[in-house]
């Protein structure tokens, strides 16, 4: 069996609103589109994703929070309806998705053999959380791939930014030893945003983009120190400045997902393919894909 | 206290084991034995709705108020997920829901009604109406916890929906569903070993059930940064039941207070705490803070310059 692979990373956002701006047939709210420098860029990843050969995409997830370790999901189909709490007028989502699971217990043993507290998700009542749901539909909008999701174990909240580090880390080495193992082609996607200060207030149409702006100026600088480093291949940099931009951010890399995804590839001395970036509710979203074989990068924007 | 438009308080943890697994260990049986209890008081009061706040329904939108009429799904909590599914039927009070909308926007405040096929009802809320009001007896909504409200926005929502009770002429059972020190273990630990997860964490508990006892309600309000401190995980701003509850009943410390039950869930302090409005308690109250009539937002500080 061929050693696996990681062939892509992806910090794909996931604001609901792109979804609910792209209407498409799953989920019931309808609008008049916004957004649209997020979702052509992602369109665009979407279409060179289409290019690269792949056999699962493994999602780490803020909003599958868990105090009580990693939990990975573990069964092989999930149907449901998913409804945003916070913004359940525009995602509405009806879903239908395969999982695959000798990945995803691979991996969660992986994790518990590299010391981390973890559990298998087999509860077939279980609703995936719609930030999977949309920066899974964002990237492959055919759903014809099998995704595994990870939950985010709240290390930050718990102790501090560090030790959520430490932790990532460890995570992204167990996942990237189980993929080798396995001998798939593995598309990885921390789906965050970058700065997280929301407005706590929404215009009468969601979509009107001449409300839409960064929350605060500061929040732009940081957002784009840190994209910076994602330009010129200095990821060891931006993992070491996390807990600062995390903490004067509000951002959510505070769940672990783009330290994972660093830890599971090795921390990238390439610079990242930018696709896009712009606010959502205030907060700061940036579309970024990493891609080891060199032959395959490109300078997008 | 006829004229009382709030028949009691309670106060409930939101981890799912009293409803899922109350015979896993001897506390847990407790708790459900607490929450059993307090649903015959509901059943053997007068209230007409019940109004729950749920820390563990964030919203960022202001404030949301749970109003579909029949609020049917199957939830399954994130953690405790191999506990078992929480199939539940609620029926909402869609009026009322829409008279603290407006109430709260009288005051200032972005407010909402969420009616929507699916909606994730939240554990604690789950957990605290599938015990409290099986039946649907009584009506409900729930209101959700602003991940960025802070002291004045949360007292101004209490006040709100004061106004939609005595505006319609109702009697609520108001339930806020919070643990006290949530801390909670990190590795997995059997039931049977569940204890507060910190000394101190209990003590604060503890001292805290000596005000809930006393009734001395407001003081916890004012004490509220000051237990978001010591024994708060720093997931959100601040703790906010204690603002919420305290606004909603009133502002005063006189309440004849009873603790049902003080046990732990997963390392957290879970108690049952029914506060009745009495003629008298521990008296006067202290304000140190100000008092907030109407919500005014951000005061844009930082764009006033240097004064």
């Amino acid at each position: 069996m061929a050693k696996g692979e990681i062939v892509l990373g992806a910090l794909a956002p996931h604001p609901p609103h792109v979804v609910y701006a792209e209407n498409p047939e799953q989920n019931e709210p309808v609008s008049e589109g916004g957004w649209e420098t997020l979702r052509w860029g992602y369109h665009r990843l979407a279409r060179k994703l289409e290019t690269i050969d792949y056999d699962v995409m493994v999602v780490f997830t803020p909003h599958w929070q868990t105090y009580v370790g990693t939990h990975f999901l573990g069964l092989p189909r999930f149907s449901s309806k998913s409804v945003d709490p916070v913004f359940p007028n525009i995602f509405r989502y009806t879903y239908d998705l395969s999982v695959d699971v000798d990945l995803s217990e691979a991996m969660c043993e992986a994790a518990s053999e590299a010391g981390l507290i973890t559990r298998m998700m087999r509860n077939p009542d279980f609703r995936v959380d719609y930030g999977t749901i949309t920066s899974c539909h964002m990237l492959n909008p055919r759903w014809d791939k099998p995704i595994i999701t990870i939950s985010s174990n709240r290390n930050t909240h718990y102790y501090s930014p560090e030790v959520m580090i430490e932790q990532a880390l460890a995570l992204g080495g167990a996942c990237r030893k189980a993929i080798e193992n396995s001998g798939k082609r593995v598309v990885l996607v921390s789906s965050h945003s970058l700065s997280h200060r929301h407005f706590v207030t929404e215009s009468p149409l969601p979509e009107d983009m001449s409300r839409e702006h960064i929350y605060n100026h500061s929040q732009y600088v940081w957002d784009m120190a840190i994209i910076d480093l994602f330009r010129k291949g200095k990821m060891k940099e931006a993992i070491e400045i996390m807990p600062e931009f995390t903490e004067q951010t509000i951002a959510e890399t505070e769940g672990g997902g783009l330290v994972w995804m660093m830890g599971a590839m090795g921390m990238p001395e390439y610079p990242a393919e930018i696709y896009g970036y712009q606010s959502v509710i205030g907060t700061g979203n940036c579309i970024a894909a990493w891609v080891p074989q060199p032959e395959k990068r490109e300078i997008v924007l | 206290m006829e004229d009382e438009i709030i028949e009691f308080g309670l106060y409930v943890p939101p981890p799912p084991h009293p409803l899922l697994s109350p015979d896993a260990n001897d506390g847990y049986a407790r708790l459900r034995q607490a929450f059993d209890t307090c649903r015959e008081r509901i059943e053997n009061s007068g209230a007409d709705i019940i109004i729950v706040y749920s820390t563990t329904w964030p919203s960022i939108i202001g404030h949301q108020f749970q109003a579909n009429p029949n609020s049917e799904w199957v939830h399954v909590d994130d953690d405790f997920h191999y506990l078992g599914s929480m199939p539940y039927s609620f029926t909402m009070d869609s009026d009322f829901a829409a008279a603290c909308v407006e109430k709260a926007e009288g005051r200032g405040l972005q407010a909402r009604t969420v009616n929507y096929d699916a909606f994730p009802i939240d554990t604690g809320s789950i957990t605290a109406l599938s015990l409290l009001n099986p039946d649907n007896r009584i009506p409900s909504t729930i209101v959700s916890s602003n991940m960025y409200a802070n002291r004045s926005e949360t007292i101004v929502l209490g006040k709100a929906i004061r106004d939609a009770l005595a505006s319609g002429g109702r009697k609520a059972v108001v339930v806020v569903v919070s643990s006290l020190s949530n801390r909670m273990f990190t590795e997995p630990i059997e039931p049977s070993e569940d204890r507060i997860h910190s000394q101190k964490d209990d003590d604060w508990n503890r001292k805290i059930l000596e005000f809930f006892e006393d009734g001395r309600l407001e003081d916890l309000s004012q004490l509220s940064r000051e237990i978001h401190g010591q024994i708060r995980v720093q997931k959100v701003v601040a703790y906010k039941p204690a603002w919420w509850m305290a606004s909603t009943m009133g502002q005063h410390n006189n309440y004849h207070g009873e603790v049902l039950a003080y046990e732990a869930l997963n390392g957290s302090g879970g108690a049952v705490i029914q506060l009745t409005p009495s003629s008298g308690s521990m008296g006067d109250k202290e304000f140190d803070e100000d008092d907030v009539e109407y919500y005014h937002g951000d005061r844009n500080v930082l764009d006033k310059g240097g004064l």
